[in-house]
Formats: C-alpha cells, structure tokens, sequence
C-alpha cells in the first residue's frame, strides 16, 4: 500500500508530456490531419537536452535560475496532488494553500526571467500573465475552498478521492477549476499555444529568449503543471472503486487524464481564442462560480 | 430527488449569473426561457406527493408562456428593434458578476434569517428566489436597452414565482392563472410599447427618454 504514492509521483513525471501530444492528436483529428506523433514532445525534450544554451549579455543569473526554479515548484506541486484515490506523497493539513503558491512561485519566476531579458515583447507577456493569474487565482482558492469545506479537511489527500453522487456544489467548483485549468495552461480560449505572433502571445511570449536545456525544463515543467492541475480536476470529478487493489484505482484515474486530455483538445477545436480584453470577464465568471460553490457549501 | 431539486435550484442560480453577464440580448431571452422551463419542473417536484391534474395543468400553463409565449415575443420585438446586444450598460459585466457574488450571499442570509415554512431539506429555495428577484430588480435599473429592461421584469416574476412556489406550495388556481395573465400582457404591452419607442426615436436606450424636447 505504501508504494502507491510514489508509483503515482512516477506515472505523473513520465506521463505528462503524453497528454501534451494527445491534445495535439486530437486537434489534428478535428483539422482532418494526421497530426504529430503523441510522443513528440518527448523527441522535443531529447533533442533541446543535447543542445547548448544561448544566453543574452543583458540577462543575470535570474533569467538562468528561471526554468529551473519553475520545475522545482511544479515538481514540489506534483508531490502534494493526490492520485487514483491514494494519498499524495506529501500531505499535511493546509498542503492546499501551499500548492497554490508553489504555483505562483513557478510563475513569480517565470515573470521575472521574461523581465530580465529587458526585451520589450517579454515584458508585455509578463504583464498579461500576471494580470490573468491575479484573476484565477481567487477562483482556484474558493474552489479549493468550497471542495474543502465539503470534504471537512484542509488536505489535498482528504478532498480529492469523489464523493460518489456528485453534489452540485462540487460540480460548480469543479467547473471553475476547469476554467482555471485552461487559463494557467495557456490553452485555448485564454491563449493559443500555437501562435507565433509577439502581440497575441501570453504564456510563449515570455520562454522566447530560453533555449537548449533551460527550455527543455520549461516544456517539461508546463507539461507537469498541465498533469497537476488536471490531476485535481480528475480527483474531484472521477470516482474511485472501493475495495479493488490501488492499481485498478490509479488505471481509472489516468483513463481520467486521457479523457480530461481529449476534452481540452475538443475544446481547443470548436472554440475560439477570446479577444484579449474579454479574458477578464471569463475569469470573473470562473471566480463567480467558485464564490457560488462556496457560498452554497457554508449554507 | 432531493439532489435534483438543488440540482434545478443551482441551474436557476447560475441562470441568474449568465443574465447578468451576457451582453447578447438574444441570449439573454433565451436563458429567461429556460428559466421558465426549470420552474415549471421545480413546482411539479416540490408537490409530487400532490400530484394532481391541477397542478400539472398549471405548471405546463406556466412552462408554455414563460418557456415558449414570452420568449417569442421579446426575440420578435428585438428583431424589429433592430437590437442585437447591450452595448454599453450603466454597470459593466464584471461589476455585475461581482455584484451578482454579492447579492447570493445577502440572499442566502435572508434565507438564513426569515422563518419561512419550506419543505425539509430544500433550503436553497428561498435564497434561490431571493437571488432570482435581486437579479431581475438590477437588470431593469443596471441597463439601458427598454428589452434587456423587460427581461429583468421576466426574471424578476420567475423569482416571485420561485419563492411562491417555495412557500406557499398550493396556490389557489385562480390567483396563478391572474398572475399569468398580468404577466402575459405586461409583455404583450411592453413589446407594443418597445414597438412604438423604437419607431419613433430610431432606438430603445431609456437614458435618452427621460428629458422632454422642446
């Protein structure tokens, strides 16, 4: 039994990039294309690993710690989400807040390895995404803190394993973390992955200048972030079995994974990207909804 | 069937939020119209131990106008206004979704506080149709188009209706069916009359109506 947690924290550091390429394949399914490989991003992360880093005379020793301190967060982070109805590796009471803020740690430093490259077109994308991360985080706080109250306990471990009937308040909850998923992600209706153009980028904007190893790190820590926060929602949304070995709970959960992969890749494919001054507004509904969850939790 | 009530009750909750956060006019009347429909379906489960031909009778009465009759009114009378979205309110859509967080939870207090006789076990009827009315209320004062005004009167009555339904339970069928009626031609009016502004001022925006020319 004591083995499930870290068989859980392996699966999340190999599995993560393969939800990148399902989204992927999915879309391309959608666009009547082939599409990459799913494992591509696994090539990606081989071949920037063998490459040298190119750094710019103006940067310091920021814009170097930068990816790294960002895979420790998320890597701290994965050690906190629980998975398949098993206890995370690492759970106390409150381990919810420092998840959290080991988030906002990574995207403190991303911000500040973008600033540091002085480039004008960084800065722009360091103020979008801290613009729209002041707006989710309340929204994935209150949710936390409905499911929370719900559950009784103030650990990750004590929330996640579903309760069987859904409770509408949970659902409510659920659904502005999803939200909240596809804008920390930088999915679609928040920011488009794919898009190569300074002014419209949020998220790419800000990694433009990292190359060689220290992107590999930043590709593969924005895939562990995808795995964490998609992890919760699965957590709270897919029921686990009681009485069958862990194994038959965590094959649930990653089917859970791969499913939740496929949705963001539908949903990529049939939404548009929203203007960027209407981002605020879907993430005041997605706070909206998690306020809604809570209040209805405290009645 | 408990957990469907809330479940309906949450719906209407969050068809309240979408009102107020919806700019598009036409969608707005749509949402007003599903409301109707989730009404209709909450009074047949809060009396299903009563079930009786009367009650059902009023309930589909009721689903067909708010659900089907008021709708196609307010859409007909907004493609003859011309009128596709709400384009710049006396309070933004973020303010109104704050605004909305704010009114749930003076809602859910009101419910926590008024010694109301409700069905054991639904306690999010009141503040359900409290949040229904305060919703209603603040998009007639909140926006500017006479429609989106119109349809804050249709959110505003369902909330009534809510909190009838909530309390009351058994309404005499003469007084539901006046209530109906005065609602059907508070509509019918309100669309004639948005008619007549729209043709003789070539718009529906209130601000504008209220200084004479001289």
């Amino acid at each position: 039994m004591t083995s499930a947690p870290l068989v859980h924290l392996f699966l999340g550091l190999l599995l993560a990039p393969l939800l990148l390429g399902v989204i992927n394949r999915t879309k391309a399914f959608f666009a009547g294309r082939r599409g990459p490989p799913v494992l591509q991003l696994y090539w990606d992360l081989a071949k920037l690993l063998r490459k040298g880093a190119v750094y710019s005379q103006t940067t310091t020793w920021v814009f170097q710690a930068g990816p790294v301190v960002g895979l420790a967060a998320v890597l701290a982070a994965l050690a906190l989400i629980p998975f398949g109805g098993a206890a995370a590796p690492l759970h106390f009471n409150g381990d919810l807040l420092l998840l959290a803020y080991v988030l906002g740690l990574m995207r403190f430093f991303t911000v500040v390895a973008a600033l540091d490259t002085g480039s004008s077109f960084e800065g722009m994308g360091a103020s979008r995404e801290v613009q729209f991360a002041a707006l989710a985080e309340p929204a994935l706080l209150l949710a936390l803190a409905a499911a929370a109250r719900k559950a009784g306990s103030l650990s990750l471990s004590g929330i996640l394993p579903a309760a069987v009937p859904l409770s509408p308040e949970l659902a409510l909850a659920a659904g502005a973390l999803v939200i909240v998923f596809l804008c920390e992600n930088s999915r679609v209706p928040f920011d488009d992955p794919n898009t190569h153009l300074e002014l419209t980028m949020i998220h790419e904007v800000m990694v433009l200048d990292h190359s060689g190893p220290d992107l590999a790190l930043i590709l593969y820590s924005a895939a562990l972030k995808l795995w964490v926060l998609g992890a919760l929602i699965v957590g709270m949304l897919v029921p686990t079995v009681a009485g069958v070995p862990w194994v038959a709970n965590t094959v649930i959960g990653l089917a859970g994974m791969l499913l939740l992969a496929v949705v963001v890749g539908v949903v990529e494919s049939v939404t548009a990207r929203v203007r960027l001054v209407r981002v605020p507004h879907l993430l005041a509904a997605a706070g909206a909804l998690a306020a809604l969850a809570f209040v209805l939790v405290l009645r | 069937m408990e957990n469907l009530v809330e479940a309906i009750l949450v719906g209407l909750l969050i068809s309240d939020m979408t009102v107020l956060a919806s700019s598009r006019v036409a969608g707005c009347i749509r949402v007003t119209a599903m409301q109707g429909l989730l009404l209709g379906v909450l009074t047949l489960l809060l009396q299903a131990e009563a079930m009786s031909l009367r009650v059902v009778l009023m309930a589909g009465i009721g689903m067909l106008l708010k659900g089907g009759v008021f709708p196609y009114l307010l859409a007909r009378a907004g493609k003859e206004a011309g009128v596709q979205r709400e384009v710049e309110p006396f309070v933004g859509y973020i303010g109104s979704v704050l605004l909305a967080v704010a009114m749930l939870v003076v809602a859910v207090w009101l419910g926590t506080r008024l010694p109301l006789q409700v069905h054991a076990g639904q306690t999010l009827v009141v503040p359900a149709a409290f949040m229904t009315m305060f919703t209603g209320l603040f998009l007639i004062v909140a926006r500017r188009k006479a429609l989106t005004q119109v349809v804050g009167f249709l959110v505003f009555e369902n909330g009534i209706y809510a909190f009838g339904v909530a309390t009351v339970g058994e309404v005499p069928a003469l007084v539901e069916l006046g209530v109906l009626l005065d609602a059907f031609v508070a509509v019918f009016v309100m669309g004639i009359a948005i008619y007549h502004i729209n043709r003789e001022f070539d718009h529906i925006d209130t601000d504008q109506l209220s200084s004479l020319k001289g």
